[in-house]
């Protein structure tokens, strides 16, 4: 069996990592945290506390799984699995190396979006179902703040796609040979980095789920590997969106001839994960309504201004 | 390809059947986000891969999320699925039961008498935005201020 993109070996090594890595964050997350904010972290499971994940995955499973009577049960068992299955399927166009990957579609960034969009169903089939005020206030906030930013990330991919001159992940990987994108896009790497956290909804922008004022906002009725699921969802997500920066703006696997492709793509995606860590326990949470504002006032007009000047550059090259 | 056509196909009836005759609103919303996702499919294996994926962000990813909010805060109980199950009365069936089976008919005596085959040529990004801003620019721009107009009266009405 071969190596290449579609092969079963590709697709099958390709979910394996994907899973593991998501799984293995809520470890690294714990005690990198710890490790910013001056404590250890957990450290007995394992060395170095590496087997905690394997506890908290017994203890996961082992634990109830309940649907409260009250909740619709129909969408309450649907929610979870949505997210899941939508970012791991945005995985599928994600190049990670040469030859590895899952498809080489030339709608690559448009799949990326559309499975963002269907993302925001789990979140509020989750909080409608549990029938629940703290879950319905979640979910709604999850629905607004994912559909507003689900705006700016598209535009500000745009930039990219128009430099590039395709959709097609691979082909914007191969275009940044003389030169990665985030020269050039820097403004769009930065809406696309806010928006990316804001579409994962991960503290800073945790808001959906704000501890300190909805309880756990639309997962407050979910246990068991239900929880799981939109636990371990958030995780992919990270991993997601990591990637995601990665291909786009930082020539993916292109990198000095002395490490393999596929070590460079790691490592960058490993450092834009760890910088997810890092805002976590840098940054407080806004306001609900600062987030909107801050979105729709300054990022729309910002990303829009940033596609209008590369389209303009782009003409003017090819004036030249 | 055709194989993927008439799953697709199968399944969008099935949800938009199921979308009419559920009497919960949530179920018949996730019915509905179906029914366009196997439309993106039909599109794709139409040979139309950017109708299909602007299918699955604008309809299912954006509209539908609007609908869903929309029923967030209504609030419907179990007074409203009574409501529901009550006006789906049998014999209400009766009059849009006929005039569906005449255009089924109409459709079934249309695709016999003329040889329609399936022939997907897959139509790009790029083609598409060729025509788009080219020769049709003008009813680009056209349904640009549409939205716009709406954008304009929409802030209008949530001003009041």
């Amino acid at each position: 069996m071969s190596f290449e993109v579609g092969s079963a070996l590709s697709i099958g090594a390709i979910l394996f990592t994907v899973i593991i890595v998501a799984a293995m964050l809520i470890w690294v997350e714990r005690r990198l945290l710890g490790l910013w904010q001056e404590r250890l972290g957990p450290n007995r499971v394992g060395p170095f506390g590496l087997l905690q994940v394997v506890a908290d995955m017994i203890k996961i499973f082992t634990k109830e799984d309940w649907v409260p009577p009250f909740a619709d049960k129909f969408s309450f068992i649907l929610a979870p699995p949505i997210i899941m299955v939508v970012i791991l399927l945005s995985f599928s166009v994600i190049p990670f190396a040469p030859g590895v990957g899952v498809i080489d579609s030339d709608i690559g960034v448009l799949f990326v979006l559309a499975m963002a969009s269907l993302g925001a169903y789990s979140v509020m089939l989750g909080g409608l179902s549990s029938n629940n005020k703290y879950a319905l206030l979640g979910s709604l906030r999850a629905a607004a703040q994912m559909v507003s930013y689900e705006v700016f990330m598209g535009i500000s991919l745009l930039g990219v796609v128009a430099l590039a001159g395709s959709f097609n992940l691979r082909e914007i990987v191969l275009s940044q040979s003389d030169g990665w994108f985030i020269i050039p896009q820097f403004v769009g790497f930065v809406i696309f980095l806010i928006a990316g956290i804001a579409e994962s909804h991960r503290l800073p922008f945790d808001i959906p789920e704000a501890e300190q004022e909805i309880v756990a906002g639309y997962h407050t009725e979910y246990s068991g590997m239900k929880f799981g699921m939109f636990f371990v969802g958030e995780y992919l997500g990270v991993v997601l969106v990591s990637s995601l920066m990665v291909v786009l703006f930082f020539g993916g696997w292109l990198g000095p001839a002395f490490l393999p492709p596929i070590v460079w793509f790691v490592l960058k995606a490993s450092f834009f994960i760890a910088f997810f860590v890092l805002l976590r326990a840098a940054i407080p949470r806004p306001r609900y309504d600062q987030l909107m504002n801050y979105g729709w006032l300054f990022l729309l007009p910002l990303s829009l201004l940033n596609l209008v000047l590369t389209g303009a550059y782009i003409l003017w090259q090819e004036g030249l | 390809m055709i194989f993927l056509f008439y799953t697709a196909a199968i399944v969008a009836l099935i949800a938009t059947i199921a979308v009419i005759v559920s009497t919960n609103v949530v179920h018949a919303l996730v019915y509905l986000i179906i029914s366009l996702l196997s439309v993106a499919v039909i599109f794709f294996a139409l040979g139309a891969p950017f109708a299909a994926m602007l299918e699955a962000i604008v309809y299912a990813g954006a509209i539908m999320v609007l609908f869903l909010f929309v029923m967030m805060m209504l609030n419907l109980g179990q007074a409203t699925q009574d409501e529901e199950k009550a006006w789906m009365q049998p014999r209400l069936w009766i009059g849009p039961g006929t005039l569906v089976a005449l255009l089924l008919a109409q459709l079934t005596s249309v695709l016999f008498t003329q040889d329609v085959a399936i022939s997907p040529v897959e139509v790009g990004v790029l083609d598409i935005s060729v025509l788009l801003f080219g020769p049709w620019l003008l009813a680009v721009e056209l349904a640009s201020m549409l939205l716009l107009a709406g954008l304009v009266a929409a802030y209008h009405l949530a001003k009041k």
